[in-house]
């Protein structure tokens, strides 16, 4: 069966969707991205979807689910990269993926997860001082 | 109205679903829809597909090319002998799924094609008809 | 009918000379010289229509302007009826000017000696039926010219109004002017989320001052492409909201979750501040007198 590579970069996992996924492929993702963020203590999740020329609903749920998933072990996820046919398509199917951040690119996806995890940092550093 | 082509195509598995997807692409683009209005159909097309797998028990899709006066379109006609949809206004509401989906599919499906249709018996099988047309 | 025209082309054209000095004089009495168009095209064009008006009828033209022989007649009337529409002439004006002729015509029906009174009455109801045809023609000509103009223009202005601006580094506007129809929004704002992607920018400044109204379709076209640029990871700001539209969204319930600033000026200054810039008025040093 086919395989969807993640890689690690930093605190960062990158995932680059290359195939035109069925179902089980999607699940199985799911479960490798969270086995991984807990081995790697990862702390940014980068899905780049910018090869896929179509997110359905079932992918588009799987997505939401990584990025609730993700959350719950404290990772940030974003989704960068989709095609604007396919923004237009989702929001007609009625999925707007409010708990999915998105970034029109891998490098300024990498820069939001960054700021986040320095705005928490610095949230952090603000409550101990006073 | 003409029909250019007309192929059946099996929906049997999740790997079916999307060899439907590239099926309805490489025709809503041989046909000369915008990137958008193919997309839109093949999410459709993806979102029948997968409830012909998963409640109908499989299926077929007859696909089809279309030639009236004045336009060009695509039709899609999926047809499974599952269970039958009891109650074909709910679950065309959005939200309600009698599955673990989440009750988008046909609501939506719906919404991105131009023409659609729903005929159902319970016991005997569901018929879904859903066409496009060239902007 | 057509017998009505036998004896015409002879009369039009022994009299020509006289007929036109007839038709101009006149012309010159109801004032149709004036200063919008110039004597010597007027006279021109009186002279070109008589003189195709009568080879048409010698050549034994059927009652019907569409058919060939009336090709150079329609040709002089498509030239009258050009220049006086870019004259500021109305269409019924330029057609008074056709119907004109049937006075010195009829005056030169009513001097012939022959006492025939049933075949006059015949040719003067013909005339009378081919100048009513040829007067209409003109304004026929002038009615698609004008259609031939709107259409354009339309063209145009679908052209002009949909542009997208890069107003800085990232950040795009969409300046909207006119009327929006779905079909016009659907393809504007396509080419809108297309342009974030080829120019990687995070903003989108939508701005609506020049839109007069919009209805529920447009609204959520609207609101679609706000929440599509999100899912692309950019973000929209709408601007220039008028009183009314802001009315419209209201009452028809519409939730118009998105961020909006009154000027796109405003909208600008927030996007600016997103991307972490920022604009300041340089404080000039009082020794420094020179601009």
């Amino acid at each position: 069966m086919e395989h969807i590579p993640i890689l690690k970069i930093g605190d960062c996992l990158l995932v680059s969707i290359q195939v035109d996924m069925h179902d089980r492929l999607a699940i199985a993702l799911q479960n490798n991205l969270t086995e991984k963020i807990v081995i790697t203590k990862a702390r940014g999740v980068l899905i780049d979807i910018s090869a896929l020329e179509i997110v359905d609903s079932f992918i588009g749920r799987t997505l939401n689910n990584i990025a609730s998933m993700a959350n719950v072990l404290d990772a940030i996820t974003v989704v960068v990269g989709m095609r604007p046919a396919v923004a237009i398509t989702l929001v007609e199917l009625g999925l707007n993926l409010p708990g999915v951040r998105t970034a029109l690119d891998v490098d300024k996806g990498l820069v939001l997860i960054r700021n986040s995890i320095d705005d928490e940092l610095g949230e952090i550093d603000a409550g101990e001082l006073n | 109205m003409i029909v250019e082509a007309d192929d059946v195509l099996p929906v049997r598995s999740t790997e079916d679903v999307v060899r439907v997807r590239q099926e309805v692409r490489s025709r809503t683009a041989a046909v000369g829809f915008s990137l958008v209005d193919q997309t839109k159909l093949i999410t459709a097309a993806s979102e029948i597909a997968r409830n012909t797998v998963i409640y109908g028990g499989g299926g077929t899709l007859r696909l089809q090319i279309l030639q009236n006066t004045t336009r060009r379109g695509v039709r899609l006609i999926f047809e499974d002998k599952g269970p039958g949809i009891p109650d074909i206004e709910r679950a065309l509401t959005d939200g309600y799924t009698s599955g673990s989906g989440l009750g988008l599919g046909l609501g939506g499906a719906r919404r991105l094609s131009n023409e659609f249709d729903i005929a159902s018996k319970p016991g005997e099988g569901t018929t879904i008809t859903l066409a496009r047309w060239k902007r | 009918m057509a017998n009505a025209y036998i004896s015409l082309p002879e009369l039009i054209s022994k009299n020509q000379t006289t007929l036109l000095h007839d038709w101009i004089s006149l012309q010159r009495q109801t004032g149709a010289f004036n200063r919008r168009i110039k004597e010597e095209v007027l006279l021109e064009q009186s002279r070109g229509l008589l003189t195709e008006l009568c080879s048409a009828l010698q050549a034994g033209a059927p009652n019907d302007l569409k058919a060939t022989e009336w090709s150079a007649t329609r040709k002089i009337l498509e030239e009258v009826s050009g220049t006086r529409t870019s004259l500021g002439f109305t269409p019924a004006e330029t057609a008074t000017f056709v119907f004109s002729l049937k006075e010195p015509i009829f005056n030169l029906l009513f001097a012939k000696t022959d006492s025939n009174v049933e075949k006059q009455q015949q040719e003067i109801w013909g005339i009378n039926l081919l100048i009513d045809k040829l007067g209409l023609y003109t304004t026929e000509v002038a009615q698609s010219a004008r259609e031939n103009v709107i259409a354009r223009q339309q063209q145009e202005l679908i052209e002009l109004s949909t542009p997208v601006v890069e107003l800085w580094e990232g950040i795009l506007a969409l300046p909207l002017i006119g009327t929006l129809d779905s079909e016009r929004t659907q393809v504007v704002m396509e080419n809108l989320l297309e342009r974030l992607v080829t120019s990687s920018a995070e903003f989108a400044i939508i701005d609506i001052t020049g839109v007069p109204t919009v209805d529920t379709l447009v609204a959520q076209h609207l609101i679609k492409t706000v929440s599509a640029a999100r899912l692309m990871g950019a973000d929209c700001i709408i601007s220039g909201i008028r009183p009314q539209i802001a009315q419209t969204i209201v009452h028809l319930g519409l939730e118009l979750n998105v961020v909006s600033k009154a000027t796109m000026a405003d909208a600008f200054a927030l996007a600016l501040r997103r991307t972490g810039r920022s604009v300041e008025k340089r404080v000039a040093s009082p020794k420094n007198g020179s601009l």
